[in-house]
């Protein structure tokens, strides 16, 4: 048995050497905190916005995640087995004719880059006209969207692509035959499936009165057409449109990138003259971010899909294709040209030529909780640049003129850049380039854009190779 | 009286002759024959005029019809007076699916019955059935008025709006937001004149009136069904 007296000098070494092993603690090697890949930061903060408010996060915009993209695609260029055109000198077209197939009246644009469907409501009647102004300056089209056809955008377009959505929402015969091509709307890359919301904030006098709807409601799109429900009715659908228009104007079908083949191919078999396919990089003024970020395909994995169900049907260049979702410079443009598109569209680039998320606004963007470049929330209506808002003290910062000449000057550089790659390569058309002249950096963009992983003359599902 | 052949002379003649009219056209009575369930007959018409069809019609008859008077003396496939804007079309025996569909302005009278989706998403359009309707009409439908002297299928003015909806029959079941409403003196009166043009022996006062409960106007988490 230790007597007392041991104890407390036991007691006493014990807490010496509890103190040294601590300040050996503080120096020796320590596990970092790790944060989660599953539980990330962002992650967390929306399961705790969730929790906090019972609301799902609606936003604006197309996917933010990282997915393979035209940035995994490069081009060979010219060699000894390809011969190159001059870089300045030498001719290299860039005009594109859509709505050939049985339109009386083709469509012929300058540029392949087209400027795709966008509200009026979700963006002002400035905005609009800033788009029809720049198009029409670069030789391109520009596009209605939900909401109908206002007179700014159809008097400031030289050609104007008349979208024909589920929710009908200001549609009139007068409208259809002003337009120079209808776009039926069967989907979009953001949200294949599903519908839309323009919030009641957005909602003015005028949007209301072009809507049948009362002021300051929010106003749903329905998420699939009131008075056909498969391709078959399509069909009958795209024979009642023609009629009205005489057959005059090309029709187009715009669908998101869900299934591209089939898509395309019921497309074509309905009768459309240009296919609009848009994949999930592609923005939408409103939908729920979850449905932003996890139902479609990237564009892509898209293209080729489409161009494969074009030329199975030997349809390839007499049905026209549009892709959209993501693209943002010229060397994009080029590269959904060599996968076989022929013509593209854009969107949200088309909103940051015209000033949307600049850093200009940034003292704005932080009082609204977010940053230049994240701002998303176009469908509250409080767009510090003056696009996405109905309010007239924004809109009022936004000048059309200048809009539109920052999108002519955007559309310029985008196929200066696109000719510049397409000579580079031999081609004295952007429809020239092919998937011969590409190449992918992953091999996730060489299985889907079907083109060889670089330094190799594979891809992965290429007929006759296996694993 | 002009007499179109369509078996004969073909859908494209038959729209391009009748868009040739004007608002001062003398030709204003058509009279459609062989029609044999043909799609699109006489869409996007724009002059005051009146067109009979001698028989039934396939999808979209009178689709984005304005000022005329289309008179389908047979009964109507899908869609037919779809987006209309104004003007008259009447169906003497049934309509298929989405009658009156999107109609912006003018009146379509149904005589029989009418199938699925009647007057979905209407936006001004007035539409009187003399008989059934079948299940979600009037879905989203924003404005104008749906009249029914028989019953109603299942959910009814599902996600209405500001449309008016009055039947006299049976509704199997109220969609989303929809409710029943008091009928008061005002609806009478509008009751009154809309079973006059649709020429319906029907009383007003045998007639209920439906309308939105305004519950789905703003954007809740709930709203998700």
């Amino acid at each position: 048995m230790a007597r007392p007296g041991s104890c407390i000098i036991s007691n006493l070494t014990t807490l010496t050497e509890s103190a040294q092993m601590k300040d050996i603690n503080k120096s020796a090697p320590r596990t970092m905190p790790i944060q989660s890949a599953t539980f990330s930061q962002s992650i967390n903060a929306e399961i705790r916005r969730a929790a906090a408010t019972g609301i799902y996060d609606i936003r604006g915009g197309g996917a933010k995640r990282k997915v393979p993209h035209f940035d995994d695609l490069l081009f060979l260029g010219a060699s000894i087995s390809r011969y190159p055109l001059e870089g300045y000198r030498e001719r290299c077209d860039t005009s594109v004719t859509l709505g050939t197939r049985y339109a009386q009246n083709p469509i012929t644009l300058d540029i392949p880059i087209t400027i795709a469907g966008m509200s009026f409501g979700a963006l002002s009647g400035p905005a609009k006209e800033a788009l029809g102004r720049g198009a029409t300056a670069a030789g391109t089209s520009t596009t209605t969207g939900d909401g109908g056809m206002t007179p700014e955008e159809r008097g400031h377009s030289k050609k104007l692509v008349y979208q024909y959505l589920p929710s009908r929402y200001g549609m009139n015969p007068d409208d259809l035959r002003r337009a120079d091509a209808i776009e039926v709307v069967v989907g979009q890359g953001a949200k294949p499936g599903g519908g839309g919301m323009l919030l009641g904030q957005k909602i003015s006098d005028r949007v209301a009165e072009m809507r049948n709807l009362p002021k300051g409601i929010d106003q749903r799109s329905a998420c699939r057409h009131p008075d056909w429900t498969g391709p078959d009715d399509l069909e009958i659908k795209i024979l009642e449109l023609r009629e009205i228009t005489s057959w005059k104007v090309p029709i187009y079908i715009k669908v998101g990138g869900a299934r591209p083949y089939f898509d395309t191919t019921l497309a074509v078999k309905a009768g459309a003259d240009v296919v609009v396919l848009d994949g999930m990089q592609g923005g939408t003024a409103a939908t729920q971010d979850v449905f932003i970020e996890h139902v479609g395909q990237p564009i892509l994995a898209c293209i080729r899909e489409a161009v494969r169900a074009l030329q199975d049907m030997g349809m390839h260049r007499e049905v026209q294709l549009i892709v959209s979702g993501g693209i943002r410079t010229g060397a994009d443009v080029a590269k959904c040209m060599a996968l076989g598109a022929d013509a593209v569209a854009i969107g949200t680039a088309a909103l940051i030529a015209l000033g949307d998320n600049d850093p200009r606004w940034e003292d704005e963007y932080q009082m609204l909780g977010t940053t230049a470049g994240a701002y998303d929330d176009w469908h509250e209506g409080r767009d510090p640049a003056g696009i996405t808002t109905q309010d007239p003290d924004l809109m009022a910062r936004f000048d059309p003129i200048e809009g539109g000449r920052r999108l002519n000057n955007y559309l310029k550089v985008m196929t200066l850049e696109a000719q510049t790659i397409a000579r580079a390569c031999g081609k004295s058309h952007l429809h020239n380039l092919e998937p011969e002249d590409l190449c992918a950096v992953t091999l996730e963009a060489a299985a889907m854009a079907k083109v060889p992983l670089a330094g190799t003359d594979w891809w992965p599902g290429k007929k006759g190779d296996s694993f | 009286m002009q007499t179109f052949d369509l078996a004969a002379e073909g859908l494209r003649k038959l729209n391009a002759t009748l868009h040739a009219q004007t608002a001062s056209t003398n030709q204003t009575s058509w009279e459609i024959v062989n029609p044999k369930g043909s799609h699109a007959i006489a869409v996007g018409l724009d002059a005051p005029m009146e067109v009979n069809v001698k028989g039934s019609t396939g999808y979209y008859c009178a689709g984005m019809n304005k000022q005329a008077t289309v008179h389908v003396h047979g009964s109507a496939g899908p869609g037919v007076a779809e987006n209309m804007m104004s003007g008259t079309v009447i169906i003497d025996g049934d309509a298929s699916q989405y009658a009156g569909a999107t109609g912006h302005g003018g009146t379509l009278i149904i005589k029989g019955n009418a199938s699925s989706r009647c007057g979905i998403s209407m936006k001004g359009i007035d539409i009187i059935v003399h008989g059934n309707i079948g299940h979600m009409s009037a879905f989203m439908a924003q404005s104008g008025n749906l009249v029914v002297c028989g019953d109603a299928g299942d959910a009814l003015g599902d996600s209405l709006y500001e449309a008016r909806l009055f039947v006299r029959g049976n509704v199997k079941s109220l969609g989303a937001d929809c409710i029943e409403k008091e009928m008061r003196p005002e609806h009478i009166e509008l009751l009154t004149e809309l079973l006059a043009r649709g020429g319906c022996d029907a009383k007003p006062e045998e007639f209920k009136r439906y309308g939105s409960a305004r519950q789905l106007y703003n954007f809740k988490p709930d709203n998700a069904y």
